[in-house]
Formats: structure tokens, C-alpha cells, sequence
């Protein structure tokens, strides 16, 4: 069924879908008609499913991560603040093995306040041990909820679906929300091997000495190794059934492309209209629009980008004292791979200053001047 | 001829934790989980967060309770076990009595905030603090629900903790939850008759149970039960009930209290203390049973 929903709706819709068990969440803008929703279908008998109306996103992972371990299929959803109050206890679902699914609307980090997208709040998790999927329409993003809880709960690791704050989050798009009988015969009701349960009882998480910690993490860096190969499978089996494909990442005009615009989010679609537009002068320009930042697909971002003499990478995002968080992971891609492309990193939109087709303009007219990547970091738009 | 005096057993033999725990000698704790679980049996989820119970229950791959345990960070034994009762329910499983288990620190401390919002909510859970008054696992740091005049690492002699326990009991009755009660490991019968009682009620039901640490108090593992039993005999921590946050009902009524200096002199942690500053802490005694008995009615 056609529906015009808002960003945040698709999270909801996405989860629903999976028929998520328990959701517990607390309140932030801009994610709050994520949780509405649900509550209103948890309420009206649309989702069967515990709703837990928790006293802070600390506790609204707390409580995801002990219904996961109760055996139930856990969804959550947040942004910013409540990403980064959430920390500690993103480390506690990877390293117990909880594959709960969180909905985290990108949006800057205060101080000063903003509600703005930019996407520090979800990069600043990059090692919790978490999937991390970047969409850039509503439809991808509903798409992505079913298709996360599946990997996870094959591998048995947590995922984040990101989508940016305003931009994606609260426009409204055309989306096909797919039948339940569709999801259902792709998406297999939750079964862990082991939970809490007094019939079979077992302690979790218990004090574990040097003996034994090390190859828990190895068992999950290892676990994590598999996703890449999982998401292309299931994003093809995703297509089989919908029609539509989700991948580790998603290619724009990259075959004869001289210049690869690497982006993330919905950036990815303003750069494409800039590509038309550069195509149009003659410049072959095309865009590889990251999906899925953990794992990082080494092996598909070299094979595309190698094709390329050029490669921009935009970041809306920085490292503090290093540099764009997605030029750094392309470079490491490409790193002792033998002659590969020029890189070049710019950032731009940070705290939600609209990144628009002339910045992606300048930012392809930048990297084709130039031979060698500069140095320092080239910000663009920034008002100094 | 006399008869010779019989014991009658007032507690089931049934043992859901075994004798492998890591608790130390004369550990409160480890005699508040045996007497829970005796009440609670077998049908329990127990959630531990960071608190001397983390360790006392066995490093991987070992447990020393024969119910599931869930690990849980510091902050979030409520959080947790609402999740937890969440998830079993919708297993179809609403029978096992979810446990949140944690210490002072974790309970009048880090975890006062996600034990209010669930009780607030109230989420059918029991929260058990077993209070031992400090920091113990971490070696002996005031917390809040360390009492006023106590030594520890963190309130030196020269600088003993110059504030009051903070009154949690208090708290929780202002959320009004359908039950709380005080416990006392002394009072393994009076500790497992409210169990039992608050296992069958629904909603958040709290416990703050009295638990000597003989290492954090200076005092004698032989003398836990001893104080134990003086803790109410002073009336320092006296044994009641509060169901919907109103109806207060004293379990063990106290015609003769003892002075607070004879529970007092069993620690060292107290050794300090002059005769004046003991004299406080006797008024203060005072001033919180008059209330509690005019609150009994």
C-alpha cells in the first residue's frame, strides 16, 4: 500500500512491521513521532506489543536490552543527546549479543543547543560495536528496520538506523508499506539460542577474568566480519520479495565516472542532482552514497572507488584533530591497495547548514583542480 | 523430666543458591539473597547491576544461584528489570517474579533515578537494596545511605560523613507503590513472610534490606546476626511495612529500645564518635521512632 509518510513515521511503520515486542523509548526532537506512533498502534491493538514509557534513553536501552535477553524482539529510537546518554549501554547490547534495533534521527550535539541534522551523535558510536545504516528516503528507511532486525538477530549484534534529522526525519515522501504476510515470510519471528528463562536458567554478563573477556570480543569482531556478505544477501532477498534492493552501498553513475562523490545520508541525493547537472558541462561525475558505515565495506567501497582518478568525500561530521570521520574510513579502504584514486575530504553542513547542489558544485570543481589532496581540511561553506 | 526443645524449621530446606558464592565471611548479602530466594523460588529472573552481588555470584562461567541472572550496568537494575518483565511477557510467560537486586549505591545513588521512573510507572518488579551502607565492593566509600558519623575510605576520621542517611524509604512511599518493606537478615521469618506477601502483589514492590558488612564496618563476621538483631532492637532500623505509600504497619514492636551505643561499639567504623556526637545520633534515633510509631497509628 502507497502512503505519504514522514521520515519518522517509516521508522515506525518499519518497526511495526517487524512486529517489535517491546519498545521503549523516551522523548527528543526530532524523533518523537517515531515513538507517538508506535504508541498510538501499541495502543489501538495495530502492534501487539509493551510499550515502556521510560524516565531517560539510559534507561529506554536498559530496558530494550532486557527484553532482547528475555528473548523478545526490542526496537527503540532516539537522536544527539539521548545517543550519547545511551552510550555506555550500546557497549552492554553488542557485548551481551542483543540485537535490539534503534531509529537515531542524526542531529548535532549541543553545546549551543541545536536540533539540526549533522551526524557527530551516531559517528561518535562508530566503535560500540554496533551496525550502522545511513538512509536517504523514507522508503529506505522503513526497508532498512526489517532488514536490520534480520541481520542482527542472525548474527546476534545490535543495529542503528540513521536518517538525518528534519531533512529526512519530518518530510513527507511517497512510501509502499509492504503487507504483514510479506515482512512475516521474510523476516522469521526472534529465537535466540539461549534467554532469560527460570526453565533453563543461566547468568549473564558475569564477571569475566582475563581468561575469557578476550575471546568474547574476538567472537564479536568475527561475527561482525559476516554482516557485509549478509546484507548483500539479505538486501537481494529483500529485493526478491519487494522490489526494491538494499545494499552495502548504492551507486550513482560510478561506472565511466573520472569523479567519485562519496557521501552519506541524504547528501547523497543532493549530490546526484548536482552529478546531472555537472554531467550536463561534461563532467563525468558520479556518487557512491555510503549505506552502511559498520561494518565498513572495505571491499566494495575499493572496487568502486578504484575506477575513479578522483574521489571527493563529504562529511557532515568531524573528528576533532583528524578530519572527516568517512574520509578517514575511505582512505583506510584504499591504503596499501596499490595506485588508487586522489581523495579528497571536505566538510560542510555541520549543525544543519543546508549542504545545496552549488556546494557540491564548488566541492567537484575543488577536487578536479587540484592533484594532490590538501593537507588541512577543506570546510565548505563555513562563514570565516 | 524436661522435654528436650525441639526446632521446628520456619523456612523451606528448598536452596536456590548454592555454597560456591564468593561473599566474605559474615556477608548480609549473601543471607538476604538465600532468604529471598527461598520465598520467591524458582520462578525468578534476578537482575544484578555493579554492587558486591556481581561478584558473589561466581565469575563466568560459574553462578551460584539456580535462577537465570542478568549482569546489568551500574544505574540500570529497574530499567533492566522492567525490560526484562517486558520481554517474558510477551514470551507468554507472566508468571516468573522479575528480581532488580542491588546495593546502596547502586539504589540510593547511580540507580535513583531509573528505580523512581519505575515506580512510577509502576512495572511489576521487585526491587530488592540490600543496604550495607557504603561502597563496599569498590573498598568502602560513603554513599548516601552511609549514616551520619560513619567511617569509610572517602569520610576519613577527621572528616566522617557529617550528613544523614538519606531517607529512602521515604522516597519510594511518595511514589506511592502498592508495597515496601524493611528487612532484616536477623528476621529470616519476618524477611520471608513479606517475600511471599510481595511476590503476589502486582506492581513495583520495594525491599530495603538491612545487610552487615563486616569488612566495611569493622565489626566481627560472628557479630552480623547481632547486629542484626540490635539494628531493630535500637530501633536504627526498624521493621515495618507501607503498602500504597499511607497504611505504615510495624512488624516487630519494640517495648524496651536498647541505646544506639551498644550497636554502635560493635564497629569500628563508629570508634571515633565522641559521647556528644553519640548523643546526636541517639536523638535522632529518637525523633524517627516517635515518627514512625505515630505514622504506625
Amino acid at each position: 500500500m502507497k502512503k505519504v509518510i514522514m521520515g519518522n513515521h517509516a521508522l515506525s511503520y518499519g518497526a511495526m512491521l517487524s512486529r517489535a515486542q517491546v519498545i521503549a523509548a523516551y522523548p527528543i526532537t526530532p524523533q518523537t513521532q517515531v515513538v507517538e506512533l508506535l504508541s498510538e498502534m501499541c495502543a489501538d491493538g495495530t502492534l501487539d506489543a509493551k510499550f515502556v514509557k521510560v524516565e531517560s534513553e539510559h534507561s529506554a536501552m536498559a530496558a530494550s536490552i532486557g527484553a532482547s535477553a528475555a528473548g523478545a524482539r526490542a526496537f527503540t529510537a532516539t537522536s544527539a543527546q539521548g545517543l550519547a546518554l545511551m552510550h555506555e549501554m550500546l557497549h552492554w547490547a553488542s557485548g551481551g549479543r542483543h540485537p535490539v534495533v534503534l531509529g537515531n534521527i542524526n542531529r548535532a550535539l549541543a553545546p549551543g543547543w541545536s536540533i539540526w541534522t549533522d551526524q557527530n551523535d551516531s559517528l561518535s558510536q562508530r566503535d560500540t560495536g554496533w551496525m550502522q545504516y545511513y538512509c536517504s528516503s523514507n522508503q529506505e528507511v522503513l526497508d532498512t528496520v526489517i532488514q536490520a532486525f534480520k541481520v542482527s538477530e542472525a548474527l546476534m549484534i545490535p543495529s542503528m538506523v540513521v536518517l538525518d534529522a528534519f531533512v529526512l526525519s519530518h518530510t513527507y515522501e511517497v512510501a509502499d508499506i509492504p503487507s504483514q504476510e510479506a515482512v512475516d515470510a521474510y523476516l522469521p519471528p526472534f529465537k535466540p539460542e539461549m534467554r532469560l528463562t527460570p526453565s533453563d536458567p543461566h547468568a549473564f554478563g558475569g564477571l569475566t577474568s582475563p581468561e575469557h573477556y578476550f575471546e568474547f570480543r574476538y567472537k564479536l569482531q568475527k561475527d561482525m566480519e559476516k554482516a557485509p556478505d549478509l546484507i548483500e544477501k539479505t538486501g537481494i532477498e529483500f529485493e526478491k520479495a519487494f522490489g526494491r534492493k538494499l545494499g552495502l552501498v548504492d551507486e550513482y553513475l560510478t561506472d565511466d565516472a573520472e569523479l567519485i562523490l562519496v557521501t552519506s545520508g541524504t547528501v547523497g541525493l543532493t549530490a546526484r542532482v548536482a552529478i546531472d547537472a555537472l554531467r550536463k558541462e561534461g563532467i563525468k561525475a558520479g556518487n557512491l552514497r555510503m549505506r552502511v558505515f559498520r561494518p565498513f565495506p572495505f571491499k566494495t567501497v575499493r572496487n568502486i572507488l578504484k575506477k575513479a582518478a578522483r574521489v571527493a568525500v563529504i562529511d557532515r561530521n568531524v573528528s576533532y584533530g583528524h578530519h572527516g570521520i568517512f574520509y578517514e574510513e575511505v582512505k583506510s579502504a584504499l591504503y596499501g591497495k596499490g595506485k588508487g584514486p586522489v581523495v579528497h575530504g571536505f566538510i560542510t553542513g555541520l549543525g544543519g547548514r543546508d549542504v545545496t547542489v552549488d556546494f557540491i558544485k564548488d566541492i567537484a570543481a575543488q577536487a578536479l583542480a587540484k592533484k594532490k589532496a590538501d593537507a588541512e581540511i577543506v570546510w565548505i561553506g563555513v562563514k570565516i | 523430666m524436661k522435654k528436650p526443645n525441639k526446632m521446628t524449621m520456619t523456612l523451606p530446606a528448598e536452596e536456590l543458591m548454592s555454597s560456591g558464592h564468593l561473599a566474605c565471611q559474615g556477608c548480609g548479602a549473601a543471607l538476604a539473597m538465600r532468604y529471598a530466594l527461598k520465598a520467591l523460588g524458582q520462578k525468578t529472573v534476578v537482575c544484578i547491576p555493579a554492587c558486591c552481588w556481581s561478584v558473589i555470584d561466581g565469575p563466568y562461567p560459574y553462578s551460584s544461584l539456580d535462577v537465570p541472572v542478568y549482569h546489568c550496568a551500574f544505574e540500570t537494575a529497574a530499567s533492566t528489570a522492567t525490560g526484562v518483565k517486558a520481554g517474558l511477557e510477551m514470551m507468554g510467560d507472566t508468571e516468573t517474579t522479575v528480581v532488580a537486586w542491588a546495593g546502596d549505591g547502586g539504589t540510593f545513588d547511580i540507580g535513583i533515578q531509573a528505580l523512581s521512573g519505575a515506580a512510577e510507572r509502576n512495572d511489576d518488579i521487585i526491587y530488592v537494596c540490600y543496604d550495607n551502607e557504603a561502597y563496599m565492593n569498590t573498598g568502602i566509600q560513603r554513599s548516601s545511605a552511609t549514616p551520619y558519623g560513619a567511617w569509610t575510605t572517602t569520610t576519613p576520621v577527621k572528616h566522617f560523613k557529617d550528613r544523614p542517611k538519606k531517607d529512602m524509604v521515604g522516597i519510594m512511599a511518595a511514589h506511592h507503590i502498592p508495597y515496601i518493606a524493611t528487612a532484616n537478615i536477623a528476621y529470616p521469618e519476618d524477611m520471608f513472610r513479606k517475600m511471599k506477601k510481595a511476590k503476589d502483589i502486582r506492581g513495583t514492590r520495594f525491599f530495603h534490606v538491612y545487610s552487615p558488612c563486616p569488612v566495611g564496618w569493622k565489626s566481627r563476621p560472628e557479630d552480623t546476626i547481632k547486629l542484626g538483631r540490635l539494628a531493630v532492637q535500637t530501633t536504627y532500623f526498624p521493621l515495618y511495612e507501607i503498602e500504597y505509600g499511607e497504611k505504615l504497619t510495624l512488624n516487630v514492636k519494640i517495648k524496651e529500645r536498647k541505646p544506639i551505643d551498644e550497636y554502635m561499639r560493635l564497629q569500628g567504623r563508629f570508634r571515633h564518635l565522641q559521647e556528644d556526637q553519640i548523643a546526636a545520633i541517639q536523638a535522632e534515633i529518637d525523633a524517627r521512632w516517635q515518627k514512625l510509631l505515630s505514622r504506625a497509628g
